[in-house]
């Protein structure tokens, strides 16, 4: 359910659904986020979901804050079939020209690289957003031993395919860019496709993610 | 034997590509969910009347230019351009060199230049063409995010040597004049963000009252400010959440940051305020080392104000 309702300026809605991070909430916006997009209403041109909030932006000389609230307001959620989540998985590598952050972690954490990869690899994430760089997951949660701050210095460049934890998330770098999460591994897998018009990223919020070890042979055999 | 094929292509030779010239049309929209910004021009009246002053449809892409613009030589038949914004502007034909108005359309023939030297006392101009350059779309849009790579010319700002072809021409070019000056805003109008409660009164005090300056470290992503620290007394982070074009947020530093049309979908630092939709297009003309102030307005007077100014805009294109 959404807590409350205000504005963002004058061209946007802030729906607020509590102040926690959880799957719980997280869902709750999702469904919505789903529903609203699915309606196509007029004047809205971009909805953002995020951990606990809903951001629906509309075209100011076609609608106002008044008109879009009221039609959320009245919007009956449950009306949306929620089917589309799908699950996926995600092959990773490992090895030490990967792994660009596990001596970090090792420290952070107090543990091996081996048990940090072992909890890593042993459970299944839920994708609560996806952006700040386009297609970027923010996969969650890690377990409470397994969650660091970021870098202290972001790194320029982080490469392509670079699988980052902070925090309770994992990420996945789906194209080269500046960043500051602990790099573990990185993935062969296409997760953003930019030639792609429709669905141009592979994980979208809602959806369920495990990971995969694949060595370095399987990591550089993968896209031949 | 040889056979010489001549193509009878019209095109720009880029002989300086100047600053950040890249193209801009509309931007994209409901992409922000998986991390695509809106882009898109930054003047959006600027935007609309270049193309309305060369006979276009109003949403074909033109080229932006920021501070010092292109020098571009065209071949081909014959073509007519426009420069919006406060720029100036040299148009070099065979015999004579003319000095350009801004909103006054020009004909260009085989092997003219046109010299944009800078934007005057402003940030952003445009060039449109009678006719249309040959862009690729991606997403719905030809406008191009050089930092994310994403839209028409690979995603990249126009380089020097470069050859931009012309896929049509519009039939009539018919000589075209408006007599508009781009204002001046002093006091950019703000609705309070969702995260004002989070700033010190003094911090509130300061950001209503005191002059900023546009830093130079100002683009396409976002606009940052130096002048009084806005002090944040609760915490200097929140949960990552949605960001759109105007949002004010305030880092650690005090600091604060307006998002433009390039930003980060996302963002985890609190949310002072929003420059409401009427001052946009003049708050983005405002150059680095420049003043500026803050005044507070309620959502509804900024309704209005984006009325009156959707009007002026329509206003000014009926005129053409």
């Amino acid at each position: 359910m959404i807590k409350n309702i205000s504005n963002l300026g004058d061209a946007a809605l802030y729906c607020d659904f509590g102040i926690e991070v959880n799957r719980n909430i997280n869902s709750e916006v999702i469904k919505y986020f789903k529903a609203i997009k699915e309606k196509n209403i007029e004047g809205i041109n971009n909805l953002t979901p995020s951990y606990n909030k809903l951001i629906i932006s509309f075209d100011l000389s076609v609608t106002n804050y008044g008109e879009i609230k009221d039609k959320i307001e009245k919007l009956n959620i449950n009306e949306v079939p929620n089917n589309s989540n799908k699950k996926l998985e995600i092959p990773v590598c490992c090895d030490t020209s990967f792994s660009l952050d596990i001596e970090r972690l090792e420290k952070k954490l107090n543990s091996s690289k081996q048990k940090i990869l072992e909890n890593f690899f042993n459970k299944e994430y839920f994708c609560y957003m996806t952006g700040f760089i386009a297609g970027m997951p923010f996969l969650g949660d890690l377990d409470k031993n397994m969650r660091a701050q970021r870098l202290e210095t972001p790194r320029v460049k982080v490469p392509k395919g670079s699988v980052g934890l902070t925090e309770q998330f994992a990420n996945i770098y789906t194209f080269e860019s500046p960043g500051g999460w602990n790099i573990i591994g990185n993935t062969p897998l296409v997760v953003f496709d930019s030639t792609k018009e429709k669905e141009p990223n592979l994980i979208n919020p809602g959806d369920t993610v495990i990971f995969k070890p694949i060595t370095l042979d399987e990591y550089k055999n993968y896209n031949e | 034997m040889n056979i010489k094929i001549t193509m009878n292509k019209d095109y720009f030779e880029i002989i300086r590509a100047g600053i950040n010239t890249t193209f801009q049309d509309l931007g994209r929209k409901n992409l922000y969910h998986i991390g695509i910004p809106f882009s898109g021009a930054m003047d959006n009246r600027n935007f609309l009347l270049a193309n309305k002053l060369v006979g276009n449809k109003l949403d074909l892409p033109v080229m932006e230019f920021a501070y010092q613009g292109p020098l571009l030589k065209f071949n081909g038949n014959k073509i007519n351009i426009v420069i919006t914004g406060d720029v100036i502007f040299k148009i070099r034909k065979k015999n004579n060199e003319i000095e350009g108005n801004c909103y006054e359309t020009y004909e260009l023939e085989q092997g003219d230049e046109i010299d944009i030297l800078s934007t005057n006392k402003s940030v952003y101009g445009y060039l449109a063409i009678s006719g249309e350059f040959d862009l690729k779309f991606q997403w719905g849009s030809c406008s191009v995010n050089i930092k994310a790579n994403i839209g028409s010319n690979e995603g990249k700002k126009l380089n020097n040597g470069q050859k931009i072809d012309i896929s049509k021409i519009n039939p009539n070019l018919e000589k075209k004049k408006l007599n508009y000056f781009n204002s001046k805003i002093e006091n950019i109008r703000v609705i309070k963000g969702t995260n004002f409660d989070y700033f010190s009164e003094e911090g509130k005090n300061n950001f209503f009252e005191k002059e900023f300056i546009v830093s130079k470290l100002s683009d396409r992503m976002g606009m940052r400010l130096e002048g009084p620290k806005i002090e944040n007394i609760v915490n200097t982070n929140i949960k990552s959440e949605g960001l759109l074009k105007g949002v004010i947020q305030v880092p650690g530093d005090g600091n604060p940051i307006i998002m433009m049309s390039d930003h980060g979908t996302i963002g985890g630092y609190p949310k002072f305020g929003v420059v409401v939709s009427a001052d946009y297009d003049r708050l983005v003309q405002i150059s680095p080392g420049s003043k500026l102030k803050f005044k507070e307005i309620d959502l509804s007077d900024a309704e209005t104000l984006f009325k009156l100014y959707e009007m002026e805009t329509q206003n000014l294109i009926s005129q053409i």
